[in-house]
């Protein structure tokens, strides 16, 4: 691991303001995805960046029709949330399954999502949820957010402050979690929203989609047999050692029936 | 005292509070004065010609002190890392021995395999300046596999190694097993892997050498089941070095597995770079550098046939096996498929016919050496695998089948076809008492409680026996070993009685520190509170050859009470004196010399006392002080056997594989710390069920390694495993003093095939006759696929 300059802001504008004309610096948080690639040498950022210092980044609130949840929330606060497990009980239950506990007490909710890692679970979440995505410079659509494999629509320097989740009738994720890495495989969230049935796949692709067939069927009966016959193509899937892209097709099927009938 | 500590009591392990409380002293732990830091560039092709090093800018950055390459181990006379056991070929011939140097020479052979090291004053510095060497490497191709190593035309990992054939070994008649098949009305067949596995010890291995030109002594910690055996190995073969300028210590190391046996070239280098830069020099693997330099574990491929006659007796069982050697044979590496495999293929039935062979074969892979339970986890795989498919084929129920077959305790001893004899046994009692845990009669209640919640439920079973406690010297040595495998000790009395005892055996996990001091307590009705067992360090202890193969209680253990009988004779001769009495008139018990009949007596402590304040004694024929030394060179192995069940849940959408019981009943021989038995009982268990569900290293074709890293190489965790049922029953060992057998392997060579034969039980009724370790969920799901297809899997 190479030296690095580390900062430990209070404000988001400090923090953007550090950022500011640094090529070579990365933003930290609870560092479970940047730490091991640092640790292997995979990134050699000049300034680490730390956000845990922002304290108006780790506040969960209901807004009207919405649950927002802080950049700096972890995953463990999200799981045991109050708020989080009465509007969208599948949201915390979501977050109460990444990783193992070590990583849910360090891991954030902002961390997770500006890593646009294929395999994490939230996008899951903020795709089927139709979730908007806070930034210090502006708000983003889930649909536009995720746009490829660990790519997102943040630009440089952008920083999120926080995301928010529209309350659903009824939500849930059903995950089939690598057996070594216990990232998603196959995680599949279903919300019967107000504008409608979303079905959002994570970790079979190289981001985060939705399958409209599913949401169509669901549409007509969301309830789990609807599903019965709809396949998924294997076309453009992940296939690696785990699970070839075969497997992940018939898992996603597999998964979206289990996350309907979690939301009966 | 001894009642409550000795032989049969439960006491909490000694050395778990420095170990929870964090206050273990590993070798990485150990930091020198003048420390400097060792970083190992290894090759990342499995196959290269190495054309070119160019070390200046290295050199040149801050803090290096040397970078060394295999032309510096040749320039300076070191000798290659020496295979510690001759296999034979079927005529006889030597098996090919490639030479092993501590850096690769002119050619890498796998990936991992260590090409030049940086030295710097510090580990950051050293990894920094590592990027820099610049090595010009000419890609060859590999085989990563026994499929590729063995196929018409492959590249050849030594051009001395036609074919990629290490040797081609036999055991047992063919002609009376022909025999055997001709005259059978059944014949079952079988072909089957045994996965490869990483050994994953929670410590990483690591060595920390230092040379001190002033007095020209060498010290090497290092992460080691056997420092004596490493110390021989440097001074005789590697390093070149007399014994008494060499001092290897072991300190506390955080499990072995059988991986930490051996003797690495990292434990050469660092004492060599520390003689050449003049500091010491410490190098520890992190996680990434075990998966490729750690010697991995099984890694089969076999034919099975066994013959029955028309009632399910065996008659014969025939095996071809190729065993995968890796790219250098590692120190016990011959051993494994051929002496601790191959003679286990009678298991605990009763065959008048076996006859094996093995092929073992060069590939561009890490060495393949001993792993938990060593050659018997394969030799139980194939048998009990292939007994099951014979209960399925026959329709003879699976405990039937086995009843029919199990050698009586009236045979005992029982000489086997493949060279092995059973001092004793009682494996329908083990049977008897494991399908009571698992309540076998109630199984189809369960299977169906499973059914109704959507599951496919399964039973399997394994009943096995290994061979352990190694091992007679005489019987190794004419099988091709090239050291003696007895154990020593050395019990020091203090002069108030407390014990100090030396044992050239070494725990790393297995808990020799309460185990031998209840042997103490035992023997001597001493507290355990004031026995120190000491290990691990060469200037401290006996020549001993280390723990593994389950050898610590049945060859350490008899050791030391070997000591102790001579120093319960010298006191009885002291309390003779003492007590005024006859010398045969005296007997130790509880504690206490006595005079027989009366109630004189004197405590131990006061007979230890007078030992060492000898004014009042028999100073004409015994000497002063009370220590003892004994060697002890065991008579046979030692054969544990037992039957494990396992239940297993199949969840038919996703082919996710739960296990759900877990009942195992085993002999291990006499016990000294039931609570320490049943914790190696679960750890094997742990493994076993790891092999058969989890583990596997996946080579590629070429020999890349594909899941060299804990996201990819899955482990079991607790989460995985249902609290197991473990159960005893015990027959004394008949040819070591304490009647102990060994308990360190079994759970990892009786689970994996009750595992499986679990699965494929569930799977039965969909078609499925076959799946391979690790029974992953896609390889369920497909094979469930292709049966509903009809194709059979």
């Amino acid at each position: 691991m190479k030296d690095f300059q580390f900062h430990r802001p209070t404000t988001v504008a400090e923090a953007v303001a550090l950022m500011a004309g640094k090529d070579g610096a990365k933003f930290l948080s609870g560092g479970q995805s940047l730490l091991p690639v640092l640790k292997l040498d995979l990134a050699e950022p000049t300034d680490l960046i730390s956000l845990t210092g922002i304290a108006e980044l780790r506040e969960i609130r209901v807004d009207g029709q919405a649950l927002v949840i802080g950049a700096l929330v972890t995953h463990d606060a999200v799981a045991r949330s109050a708020d989080v497990r009465k509007h969208i009980p599948g949201l915390a239950a979501l977050a109460g399954g990444i990783g193992d506990p070590q990583v849910r007490n360090r891991g954030t909710l902002g961390g997770s999502v500006a890593h646009a890692d294929p395999s994490a679970d939230y996008p899951a979440a903020i795709l089927a949820l139709g979730a908007t995505v806070h930034t210090n410079l502006r708000k983003i659509d889930a649909e536009e957010f995720f746009t490829g494999l660990f790519e997102s629509a943040l630009a440089p320097g952008e920083l999120v402050t926080a995301v928010s989740f529209p309350i659903p009738k009824r939500a849930a994720y059903a995950k089939f979690a690598h057996r070594a890495s216990k990232y998603a495989l196959v995680g599949v969230m279903v919300a019967l929203t107000s504008s409608g049935v979303r079905v959002a796949v994570t970790g079979a692709g190289a981001k985060v989609f939705r399958v409209s067939a599913m949401e169509d069927a669901l549409t007509k009966g969301f309830v789990p047999e609807a599903l019965s016959g709809i396949t998924v193509s294997a076309d453009d899937l992940n296939g690696d050692a785990e699970a070839s892209a075969e497997f992940r097709a018939h898992l996603i099927g597999v998964m979206a029936k289990r996350a309907v009938a979690a939301c009966q | 005292m001894s009642s409550a500590q000795g032989i049969g009591a439960s006491i909490k392990r000694k050395e778990d509070r420095r170990f929870l409380l964090g206050k273990g002293q590993y070798t990485d732990d150990i930091t020198l004065p003048d420390q400097s830091y060792a970083v190992l560039i290894r090759s990342p092709y499995a196959a290269a010609l190495i054309k070119k090093i160019d070390a200046a800018a290295a050199l040149a950055a801050p803090g290096v002190l040397a970078v060394l390459t295999g032309d510096d181990v040749a320039a300076d006379g070191l000798g290659g890392i020496p295979c510690g056991w001759a296999v034979k070929n079927k005529d006889g011939s030597n098996m090919v021995e490639p030479p092993h140097p501590g850096l690769a020479h002119g050619k890498a052979r796998h990936v991992g395999d260590p090409v030049a090291m940086v030295v710097a004053s510090s580990k950051a510095l050293a990894k920094a300046a590592a990027k820099l060497v610049d090595i010009d490497y000419d890609v060859l191709p590999g085989c990563g596999r026994l499929p590729e190593a063995t196929a018409e035309g492959a590249p050849l990992v030594w051009d001395q190694a036609p074919g990629n054939v290490c040797f081609d070994w036999h055991i047992g008649d063919a002609a009376l097993t022909d025999a055997a098949f001709a005259k059978a009305a059944h014949v079952v067949e079988l072909d089957l892997v045994n996965n490869r596995v990483a050994p994953n010890a929670m410590e990483p291995r690591a060595a920390n050498g230092h040379y001190a030109a002033a007095n020209d002594h060498y010290t090497l910690y290092t992460t080691s089941q056997n420092p004596h055996l490493t110390r021989l190995l440097l001074a005789a073969f590697t390093l070149h070095v007399s014994e008494h300028k060499l001092r290897v210590i072991a300190p506390d190391v955080g499990g072995g597995f059988g991986s930490k046996i051996f003797h690495y070239a990292e434990e050469l280098l660092v004492l060599w770079a520390s003689r050449r830069v003049g500091r010491p020099v410490k190098w520890t693997a992190d996680r990434s550098e075990a998966f490729i330099s750690d010697a991995h574990g099984r890694d089969h491929i076999s034919k099975a046939q066994l013959a029955m006659d028309k009632d399910g007796k065996f008659l014969g069982l025939r095996v071809h096996t190729l065993a995968n050697m890796g790219a250098y044979l590692s120190t016990f590496a011959p051993a494994v498929p051929t002496y601790l495999y191959a003679t286990l293929l009678s298991g605990p039935y009763d065959f008048p016919a076996i006859y094996a062979e093995v092929k073992a074969i060069f590939t561009n892979t890490v060495a393949v050496d001993a792993y938990r339970g060593a050659g018997r986890p394969e030799a139980t795989y194939l048998l009990e695998r292939l007994v099951e498919k014979a209960a399925r084929e026959t329709g003879i129920d699976r405990v039937e089948l086995r009843r029919r077959n199990l050698i009586q305790p009236s045979q005992f001893p029982y000489q086997t076809q493949v060279a092995l004899q059973y001092d004793i046994g009682d494996y329908q009692a083990t049977l008897d008492l494991a399908l009571a845990k698992i309540d076998y009669a109630g199984y189809a209640q369960r299977h169906a409680a499973s059914a109704a919640n959507g599951k496919l439920r399964g039973i399997g079973m394994s009943t096995y026996i290994e061979a352990c406690g190694i091992a007679p010297s005489a019987l190794v040595g004419a099988l091709g070993a090239r050291a003696g495998l007895y154990e020593a000790a050395n019990v020091r009395i203090h002069p108030t009685g407390s014990v100090t005892v030396f044992t050239g055996t070494h725990s790393h996990g297995q808990g020799h520190e309460t185990t031998f001091a209840q042997l103490i307590a035992d023997r001597l009705g001493v507290s355990t509170d004031n026995v120190e067992i000491v290990h691990g360090d060469t200037d401290r202890i006996p020549f001993g050859m280390g723990t593994y193969g389950s050898r610590s209680a049945s060859v350490g253990g008899s050791a030391i009470v070997k000591a102790l009988d001579k120093i319960v004779d010298k006191g009885k001769k002291i309390a003779a004196h003492l007590l005024e009495a006859s010398v045969a008139d005296i007997e130790f018990r509880d504690g206490a010399y006595r005079v027989v009949g009366t109630d004189r007596q004197k405590a131990f402590g006061e007979v230890a006392f007078a030992a060492y304040v000898p004014h009042n004694y028999p100073i004409d024929t015994v000497e002063p002080g009370l220590e003892e030394s004994a060697f002890y060179d065991p008579k046979n192995f030692t054969f544990p056997g037992g039957t494990h069940f396992v239940e297993v849940e199949i969840d038919p959408e996703t082919g996710v594989v739960e296990v759900v019981d877990v009942a195992i009943a085993d002999d291990v021989g006499v016990i000294i710390n039931p609570m320490i038995v049943d914790g190696q009982a679960h750890g094997g268990l742990a493994q076993g069920i790891g092999q058969a569900l989890y583990e596997e290293v996946q080579y590629d074709a070429d020999g890349q390694l594909s899941n060299g890293s804990y996201m990819t190489y899955c482990m079991p965790r607790a989460a995985d495993l249902p609290m197991f049922k473990v159960g005893n029953h015990v027959t004394a060992c008949t040819h070591n003093p304490l009647g102990v057998k060994g308990v360190g392997e079994v759970g990892a060579i009786g689970v994996p095939p009750a595992v499986i034969n679990a699965v494929l039980d569930a799977l039965a009724p969909l078609g499925v006759k076959d799946i391979s370790m690790p029974a992953t969920p896609e390889k369920v799901w497909r094979a469930i696929a292709a049966a509903k297809q009809g194709k059979g899997a």
